[in-house]
């Protein structure tokens, strides 16, 4: 099945008092496997509301949600924290690494919520997600020992380990500068080339042109939905940028 | 899940906060270390209130008085104060089958002389068994024979306090002769010293000579002051005094209905008090040393109130990546548990080390039982979920979307 995600007709309403916020009116859409997908809109616009209702973390009013072909509606707190646990990795603006604790713990910790993963393969799968975000020389950093860039391929390899049908992105650039901005971008590419799933929310409008479609919220409504012919390439860009070294040196002297 | 996992993830994140963990263990020490000082404090009380009381008499002593009323301060009638008759004694010699030894005391005061040394001090007139009964030894010489008691011979032993003050100077007072109140008597034996009774009276300080000659040559007098005695067996305290009870009313002819005109305390009576007393003490002291760990616990509650309040993202992160509320709780539980367990070990170290010093300088053996030690781990245990129960359930309960968000 290529199926990852199916809403029908989703909506999610908030009761802010005597009135009610319409979030996310009657969205539909489907995104099949492979896809990277980039979903944009203004501040307020629905986008963290549909990603936490597409990450389990929250339920839609009405509308149906298949994630990976099972339907989410009927689920209760805890099967849907097994989902997430099994079937998503999360990105947030904010690293949300825990503190004080090294990169290896911190990609260890959602395997450690998985009854089926020894000790043994949790440090294994850890290692090799970091490795694949390109901090195998970094294990045994500490989250405050690390650039901001860093801290974010760490949550980036933190929503990897778990191997998850689906990754989710949420302004996952926002608190970066552009340059480490691109290089992030760069290495959800490398990710999407070798065949995962994304969905990427940003309310820039040049990171659009990154993956292979765009979907743009308004007032809760999906207002475009379209594919993207021209894909760019965010190591091409990179590489026009002057090279500031400054950033890896402040690092390395952290350290 | 893996419970072990649950236990790296506590343990991880108590060793993130090391200070807190501290200050948060603080009130669990001082409660625990109060509770197993106050408890070994107790208990060596206990102990050496009943090793001074031994040295009054062995367990199985028991005394018999003229009765002395229930009210104090008034006087008795002459015939109640001279109850106790030799008969007496020599009937609870020869039926009592639940004594071994029995023995007549009567006292007087009075002034012992030697040479130019002088002292008073308290003739005990008693029967040879007396020794026996009040665990007394004879240093040198021997005590004297039963002929000595028919024909009231004028011999005595000297306690320790005695000899050193008639004797001064190292002289061995055995074979000489000493005047009490001015009617020689010769000295037959030494008594080994006894040291100071529990209430603080020098039990050195006597002289002990044959009944019948106190009653004859002193105090010129029929009746007995005291009969002291001991059970053939502790166990059989309570029928011995049934006992002594009938005899003394056969002898003294008392009606039916009617009051004795003696009465009895034995040993065990007596230390029974003493338990009782100790008891209640070591009851309401560590009713305050539970109050203080009461205090502890709630220390606890606050501080886990305050760290789930701080680690609210945190546990965000950990339901965004798939914990669930139970896991959550655990995991909180399990660190309030440690706290407490670490804190209680520390309180137990702390509180061993407190009472060993505190009965070095109060000379009394501190006694830690190891009961004690296994309640106040249990009482920990309990502290930590009973205390952390509350905060590790708000933090089980948090939204996942709303506790990553929160800043
Ligand atoms: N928990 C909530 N309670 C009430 N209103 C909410 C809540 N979450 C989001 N909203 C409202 O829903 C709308 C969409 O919010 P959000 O999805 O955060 O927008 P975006 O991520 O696109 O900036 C906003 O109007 C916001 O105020
Ligand atoms: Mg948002």
């Amino acid at each position: 099945m290529n199926e990852i995600i199916k809403v029908d007709n989703l909506c999610r309403d908030f009761k802010v008092g005597e009135e009610v916020v319409h979030a996310l009116r009657n969205i539909t859409f489907t995104i099949n496997k492979g896809e990277f997908i980039t979903i944009m809109g203004a501040s307020g616009s629905g986008k963290s509301t549909l990603l936490n209702i597409l990450g389990c973390l929250d339920v839609a009013t009405s509308g149906e949600y298949y994630l990976d072909g099972v339907s989410v509606r009927k689920m209760d707190r805890n099967k849907r924290a097994t989902l997430r646990n099994r079937k998503i990795g999360f990105v947030f603006q904010s690293y949300n690494l825990l503190p004080k604790t090294t990169a290896i713990e911190n990609v260890e910790l959602p395997l450690l919520y998985n009854k089926n993963i020894t000790s043994t393969q949790s440090r294994q799968k850890s290692i090799e997600a970091l490795t694949e975000v390109g901090l195998a020389d970094r294990l045994y950093h500490r989250s405050n020992q690390m650039s901001g860039g860093q801290q974010q391929r760490v949550a980036i390899a933190r929503a990897l380990v778990n191997d998850p049908v689906i990754i989710l992105a949420d302004e996952a650039t926002g608190n970066l500068d552009s340059r480490t901005s691109y290089e992030i971008l760069a290495l959800f590419q490398k990710l999407h080339k070798e065949g995962k799933t994304i969905i990427f929310v940003t309310h820039n409008p040049e990171i659009a042109s990154f993956s292979g479609r765009t979907m743009v919220l308004k007032d809760g409504r999906v207002i475009h939905d379209t594919p993207n012919m021209k894909i760019a390439s965010a190591k091409a860009v990179l590489d026009t940028l002057p090279v500031e070294e400054e950033e890896e040196d402040i690092a390395r002297h952290i350290v | 899940m893996r419970y072990s996992n649950l236990i790296k993830i506590a343990l991880k994140a108590l060793a993130n906060n090391k200070t807190r963990a501290l200050l948060t263990m603080l009130g669990i020490i001082i409660g625990i270390m109060s509770v197993i000082v106050i408890l070994a404090l107790g208990s060596g009380a206990k102990e050496s209130i009943k090793d001074q009381i031994g040295t009054m008499g062995s367990s199985d002593m028991i005394m018999i008085m003229p009765y002395m009323g229930q009210e104090g301060g008034v006087t008795q009638s002459a015939s109640n104060m001279q109850s106790l008759k030799r008969e007496d004694y020599e009937s609870l010699l020869n039926d009592a089958k639940f004594l071994k030894a029995v023995s007549p005391v009567v006292t007087t005061g009075g002034q012992a002389i030697s040479g130019s040394n002088n002292t008073p001090t308290t003739m005990y007139g008693v029967s040879p068994s007396y020794l026996g009964i009040r665990n007394i030894n004879v240093s040198s010489g021997a005590i004297f024979g039963d002929d000595d008691v028919s024909r009231a011979t004028k011999v005595c032993l000297l306690g320790r306090t005695v000899a050193d003050n008639l004797f001064p100077d190292g002289e061995d007072p055995l074979g000489k002769t000493i005047r009490f109140n001015s009617t020689p008597m010769k000295v037959v034996g030494l008594l080994e010293s006894k040291g100071a009774s529990s209430v603080g009276q020098d039990q050195d300080d006597m002289i002990i000579a044959p009944f019948t000659t106190v009653q004859k040559r002193f105090l010129a007098i029929n009746h007995l002051h005291s009969i002291y005695a001991s059970t053939v067996s502790e166990e059989y305290t309570n029928e011995a005094m049934a006992e002594i009870k009938e005899i003394l009313r056969r002898n003294h002819k008392i009606l039916e209905g009617n009051d004795d005109d003696f009465q009895l305390m034995s040993m065990e009576e007596v230390m029974g008090t003493i338990d009782s007393v100790t008891g209640l003490l070591t009851t309401l002291l560590a009713c305050i040393a539970g109050i203080s760990l009461l205090v502890g616990g709630i220390g606890i509650m606050n501080i886990m109130y305050v760290s789930v309040t701080e680690r609210i993202k945190e546990i965000g992160l950990r339901m965004s990546i798939g914990a669930k509320g139970i896991h959550i709780l655990i995991q909180f539980l399990i660190e309030a548990v440690i706290i407490s367990l670490l804190g209680g070990l520390i309180g137990i170290i702390l509180g061993w080390a407190v009472s060993a010093i505190a009965g070095l300088f109060l000379d009394m053996n501190t006694v830690i039982q190891p009961s004690s030690v296994i309640i106040s781990f249990a009482i920990c245990t309990l502290t930590g979920i009973f205390f952390g129960w509350y905060p590790a359930k708000k933090a089980a309960n948090l939204n996942p979307i709303d506790a990553i968000r929160y800043e």
